[in-house]
């Protein structure tokens, strides 16, 4: 038996895995250092989620070993990995909504056919564990009732309840606000000090500096490094993941606005669940500007985007140009707003922005079918669209150069190109672009900044829609921050941080004051898809 | 993960699922006491080995083309039209109707307005159960189902009224004028010199041809059928294209009406030459497998109405040389359905394996399996 210290927690020994012709890991070996923070960082795509399913048994490895504390171990489906005392916390939580979370917690793991002596020792446990780490959840609340950073730590707690030692967390604080991310990683650092192992899977390099020991990088399937995080730097390790020097600042240079574009007054929208979801907005966007909205997701943003994009209905004012537009109706719809002369790179391109199942020369059209560019008397002019989709992929540099390849083929970089080719080549008058670069690579994310400012240099209007705070920070020339249904304020870049958006987004307009946590959470829980 | 190879997608699958098909139908045939090898025999002479043949299985072919092309357009809208035999039935009165009201002095005079009739009485039997999904949520499976019922009762209701023959006892309109009769395959064969069986396949085959056509047109060629096919694939992508989900329901589900509804040109017009109570049959709802089978395109369509003629053809021709019972027919018809419709996945998932691993390794578009 070595010495604990220096076996490792989990070692992985030249594992590989094919999709078919994908290969997505490619003879990776790894170690896991226990008491340690490690972190995994890559572009979407590199292999990270492939590797770290196959770890907890949901991809059987072609090749290789996965050691666990110096054994070999097989872990044919998650209840080995469990087993192994390896927790697992997804990106997107697998809760019962209309369980409590004690009930969560219990569920899988029962003991006997009665449900109350699991549920009376899970409460004893979990009031330790709350104590030990900060993780404190009401152990009798309704997860429908909580919010998303208080439904992490379930997750969390679920895998601690079954001994976990070794911990993967998928993206973490993808859907937190910066407070609590920190919360998280306070918890985090606690259980490190523990010995718990933790194994963070992230595309945010800030998180990588901040919390982790030691930081593997990934790209194409491959592991190119494993370096100490104290013996890095953000910039090094995004040329690491991307093969290549990358900008992390845009560059641009200071916003010239001239006219207003748009200009709303009093926006309200009620959703089906009648959920007021804007509460009167009023914004003014000029030409040359780019505005961001920042804001914890499901705060109203995408409602705004969608009512402006012609979506959805609303009431209020909004006007393009000085012309009014219909906000209800007919011809409130999408198509009379493109015609206004609104582009719109929706949020979710895989739900609204292209249809997976066309082809790339299909999709060039969509939304824009009715152009007579694309019609030979009553038949679209199919070789219109190919030639013109052809043109877009060379312009916006989209691989594969193949118009023929179905939209689901592309990369997420790559999908988003075709969409931020099809809008931004109309050379609109409003530009809205909603999370422009969620689940895209750091060297597309570099074209799609640079492409949205050199819409703006034209003297375009461009209004912005992001969850990332450095997205909105760095691109923007004025930001609004929107807490359920409403501005909360406008600041300008330059005389910004974090922390006060943070604030902000938080809904907590004092922003000199410090508030505590428990404040920031309790306004938190107001929000979100919960019906008050 | 890419899929299989279009050419296995639309030939290989089908074929697979109805040699299994057949397979199964043999050891039924086998277990009540007939000889399997025999029976296909049978089934295939009767459906193709004679101008008698042929003439029975397009005939039949050209209802399931009508039924099948109504299904498919309804689908690349992801939505379900079960509706084809009560959108049929309706589309019969609209011919009869039309037949039966002027006096036509030529068929190709009635022959237009007959599809005309067919079409919009097609159509608008479809249109309700449209609205009601487009604007109210009620769920079109349901809706089309209960709108059959209520078709059949509504036309035994004219037929025994308002259009049967006075004095007659027969639930059926009178006979439709002669220089309505539609040529059938033995008059133009015949007008060439050459002999054909005597069968009630006509004209209207020749416009089973060209609605595959134009329904072809319609859904790869035309901004209707982009717009039908966007909204199928997803309705959210659809408004946010400025696609109107109302628009499309309703027009998609018109024209499977009116499609659903001109299959009464052959039945009716072409074969019975009088409304009957019962002038379907069932050809609705093999028009659901004949779009299942045929993947929604009016190719596949035009083949799998072919197959399913011949079944039917073949099938009553062993009821009439064997003694394998008619409800035997019907299940290996049932069987066929089975398999290419509900079993495909059966079939689909281990050769998808299988292409994947012996395919040309072409390089991956996108990596990685996240």
């Amino acid at each position: 038996m070595s010495d604990d210290a220096t076996t490792p927690a989990i070692e992985l020994v030249g594992i590989s895995k094919s999709f078919g012709p994908v290969q997505a890991n490619k003879d990776i070996s790894m170690r896991v250092m226990p008491g340690t923070i490690h972190g995994i960082i890559g572009e979407n795509g590199a292999g990270k989620s492939t590797l770290m399913s196959i770890l907890y048994g949901f991809y059987k490895a072609d090749a290789g070993q996965v050691m666990i504390r110096g054994k070999t171990a097989e872990i044919p489906d998650s209840q080995a990995a469990i087993a192994a005392g390896i927790g697992m916390v997804f990106q997107h939580f697998k809760l019962v909504e209309n369980f409590t979370v004690l009930e969560n917690i219990v569920l899988g793991a029962e003991e006997g056919a009665w449900l109350r002596p699991s549920l009376a020792k899970a409460r004893k446990l979990l009031s330790r564990l709350s104590e030990d780490y900060e993780l404190h959840v009401d152990p009798d609340a309704r997860i429908e009732d909580l919010g998303v950073g208080m439904q992490q730590r379930v997750e969390i707690l679920k895998a601690l309840y079954r001994q976990a030692d070794i911990l993967i967390l998928d993206e973490p604080t993808g859907v937190l606000t910066p407070a609590e991310a920190d919360h998280l990683f306070r918890i985090l650092e606690g259980l490190r000090r523990e010995g718990k192992t933790i194994i963070l899977i992230t595309h945010k390099l800030r998180e990588i500096m901040d919390i982790t020991d030691t930081v593997s990088v990934m790209r194409r399937g491959e592991m190119t490094a494993t370096v100490a995080t104290a013996s890095t730097d953000p910039s090094r390790l995004a040329e690491m993941m991307v093969g290549r020097e990358v900008l992390l600042r845009v560059e641009k240079t200071p916003a010239v606005p001239r006219d207003v574009v748009l200009e709303i007054e009093g926006l309200r929208v009620v959703d089906e669940k009648k959920v007021e979801r804007l509460r009167g907005i009023d914004l003014t966007l000029r030409a040359g500007e780019i505005l961001g909205i920042a804001g914890v997701a499901g705060n109203g943003q995408s409602e705004l985007l969608q009512v402006l994009g012609g979506m959805r209905a609303a009431e209020g004012r909004v006007t393009l140009n000085g012309r009014d537009l219909p906000l209800e109706g007919p011809r409130a719809g999408a198509r009379f707003r493109r015609q206004a002369g609104i582009a719109h790179v929706p949020e979710d391109r895989h739900r609204e922005g292209l249809i997976l199942d066309f082809h790339a020369w299909e999709n060039v059209a969509f939304g824009y079918h009715d152009d007579p560019a694309y019609a030979r008397g009553l038949l679209m002019d199919n070789d219109a669209l190919r030639r013109d989709m052809q043109a877009k992929i060379e312009k916006f540099d989209v691989r594969p150069a193949d118009c023929w390849l179905s939209a689901k083929n592309f990369s997420g970089g790559n999908q988003q190109k075709i969409v931020i080719a099809r809008e931004l080549e109309r050379n609109p008058d409003l530009l809205l672009v909603g999370q422009p670069t969620r689940g895209v690579d750091i060297g597309a994310i570099e074209f799609i900044h640079q492409q949205i400012v050199a819409l703006r240099d034209a003297g375009k209007a461009v209004l912005l829609v992001s969850v990332e705070l450095d997205e909105i920070l760095s691109l923007s020339d004025r930001i609004a921050v929107m807490f359920d249904g409403r501005i909360m304020g406008e600041r300008h870049p330059s005389e910004t941080d974090e922390r006060e958006l943070g604030l902000l987004m938080a809904g907590i307009t004092d922003t000199d004051a410090d508030p505590t946590l428990d404040e920031i959470e309790a306004n938190l829980d107001l929000t979100g898809q919960r019906t008050p | 993960m890419d899929k299989l190879p279009k050419w296995a997608d639309v030939a290989l699958i089908p074929l697979i699922n109805l040699l299994l098909a057949l397979l199964v139908s043999g050891l039924v045939v086998l277990l009540i006491g007939e000889d399997p090898v025999e029976a296909l025999q049978i089934m295939v002479r009767g459906a193709v080995g004679s101008t008698y043949g042929w003439g029975y299985t397009l005939f039949y072919a050209t209802n399931f083309i009508f039924t099948g092309l109504a299904v498919a357009v309804a689908f690349h809208a992801r939505l379900f039209n079960i509706g084809g035999e009560g959108q049929a039935q309706l589309g019969a009165l609209g011919v009869a109707l039309v037949v039966l009201w002027v006096p036509w002095p030529h068929w190709t005079l009635a022959l237009p307005a007959a599809v005309l009739g067919g079409a919009l009485f097609g159509a608008a039997w479809a249109a309700i159960p449209a609205y009601l999904q487009a604007r109210r949520g009620s769920h079109i499976v349901i809706t089309t189902i209960m709108f059959n019922f209520i078709a059949s009762a509504l036309l035994v209701y004219l037929l025994v009224g308002a259009l049967k023959v006075p004095g007659s006892m027969a639930p059926e309109t009178a006979r439709f004028p002669e220089t309505t009769f539609l040529p059938t395959a033995r008059d133009i064969f015949a007008a060439m010199g050459i002999s054909f069986g005597r069968t009630p396949l006509n004209i209207s085959f020749v416009l089973g041809l060209a609605a595959c056509w134009a329904t072809w047109l319609l859904i790869w060629r035309t901004r209707l059928g982009y717009e039908i096919r966007a909204f199928g694939q997803s309705e959210s992508a659809a408004v946010y294209a400025g696609i109107s989900p109302f628009r499309i329901i309703m027009l998609a589900m018109l024209i499977s009406g009116g499609l659903a509804g001109m299959m009464a040109i052959n039945a009716v017009m072409g074969e019975q030459q009088r409304l009957l109570q019962d002038n379907v049959l069932g050809a609705g709802f093999v028009g659901i497998a004949v779009a299942l089978m045929g993947r929604s395109h009016p190719l596949g369509v035009l083949l799998a109405a072919i197959l399913f003629g011949a079944l039917y053809q073949g099938g009553a021709e062993l009821e009439f040389e064997t003694s394998v019972p008619r409800e035997m027919v019907v299940v290996i018809q049932a069987l066929v359905i089975l398999f290419t419709g509900a079993l495909d996945g059966m079939v689909r998932r281990p050769l998808s394996r299988m292409f994947l691993r012996f395919g040309r390794r072409r390089p991956a578009p996108a990596a990685g399996g996240e």
